[in-house]
């Protein structure tokens, strides 16, 4: 309506304003359907319940992906239920990196992280980022080796301040460094039922 | 990923197809029997309820850039007192795979 304007229409969000101030019905009757969103019955799924035996500190041992069998440290649980490790990544090269508890053996091992400050690393961190030279239609052609993946400097200084907490703890501990920088493997006549971790 | 000076790691169990769940004269494909290796009662069973199962074979042409092909299953449920267990997959297991092996992985994991 450029150029015309007649009194007393008003825009839909004015009208509903209006509507329980005065009693009177709406003057603003929208001409065309506006599709609203069906009603969903669909459960939100709230997130799963971190087991009593993971928590903030505590050594766990990798089951599967391409870090399986390190041991890493919990540093804590994200809102999504899945769980924020460190290898530390000096020690046996895990990054800060999130993993599904279901894939994951708790240890006994517990170490103090409360000195560790994570409180700025969320899932929202862990989001996926486009990448602003996306190869074209000719490069994907073009067949050549596929270029390595780029750790973001923001990344890079999160990892170097995280470990560096986390070191403090881990070297002023006996052993711990040799504990976490080595493989979590079965052998021959292991049972892992018959294990305690 | 793995350097060539680090030991391989494993992470799963050994387990052997016995064959398929069966009364005395029918037997059920949908469900195997499984004896996991070091599993010996009805109580070690229960540790491995849940558990995913690999059912790995080679083909001879590649698919996804690799020539092994893998069925996927779980645990279900123990299978009489001597720790044997019977698990569903993806696709029922074939009749040749009686007397093969599988990988009784440590995953989903509860403890």
């Amino acid at each position: 309506m450029v150029g015309v304007r007649v009194l007393g229409i008003t825009g839909p969000k004015k009208a509903a304003k209006a509507a329980p101030a005065t009693g009177k019905s709406a003057r603003y009757y929208p001409a065309d359907d506006i599709p609203r969103p069906k009603h969903s019955r669909a459960k939100k799924h709230n997130a799963p319940k971190v087991r009593a035996s993971i928590t903030p500190g505590t050594v766990c041992i990798l089951l599967s992906g391409r870090f399986r069998g390190k041991r890493v440290v919990c540093l804590k649980s994200l809102e999504s239920g899945l769980l924020l490790v460190s290898g530390p990544y000096k020690v046996n090269g895990v990054p800060l990196r999130r993993v599904n508890q279901r894939y994951v053996i708790a240890t006994s091992t517990k170490l103090d992280v409360s000195k560790v400050d994570v409180s700025k690393i969320n899932d929202a961190y862990f989001a996926r980022v486009e990448s602003a030279n996306k190869e074209g239609e000719e490069e994907f052609f073009a067949n050549d080796a596929p270029k390595p993946a780029i750790v973001s400097d923001q990344r890079k200084a999160d990892q170097k301040t995280v470990d560096a907490a986390l070191m403090k703890v881990v070297e002023s501990t006996p052993l711990l460094k040799n504990y976490l920088g080595s493989n979590f493997s079965l052998k021959k006549h292991d049972r892992p039922h018959k294990m305690v971790f | 990923m793995t350097k060539q000076n680090t030991q391989p790691v494993r992470l799963y169990l050994p387990g052997a197809i016995l064959g398929y769940k069966r009364g005395l004269r029918n037997q059920y494909n949908h469900t195997s029997l499984i004896k996991i290796k070091g599993c010996d009662s009805k109580e070690d069973a229960q540790f491995y309820l849940g558990k995913r199962i690999a059912y790995i074979t080679k083909a001879s042409s590649g698919k996804n850039g690799s020539k092994f092909r893998v069925n996927w299953g779980k645990v279900c449920r123990s299978h009489g007192s001597n720790g044997v267990v019977k698990c569903k997959f993806s696709r029922d297991l074939p009749p040749q795979s009686i007397g093969g092996r599988v990988r009784v992985m440590l995953y989903p994991s509860h403890i």
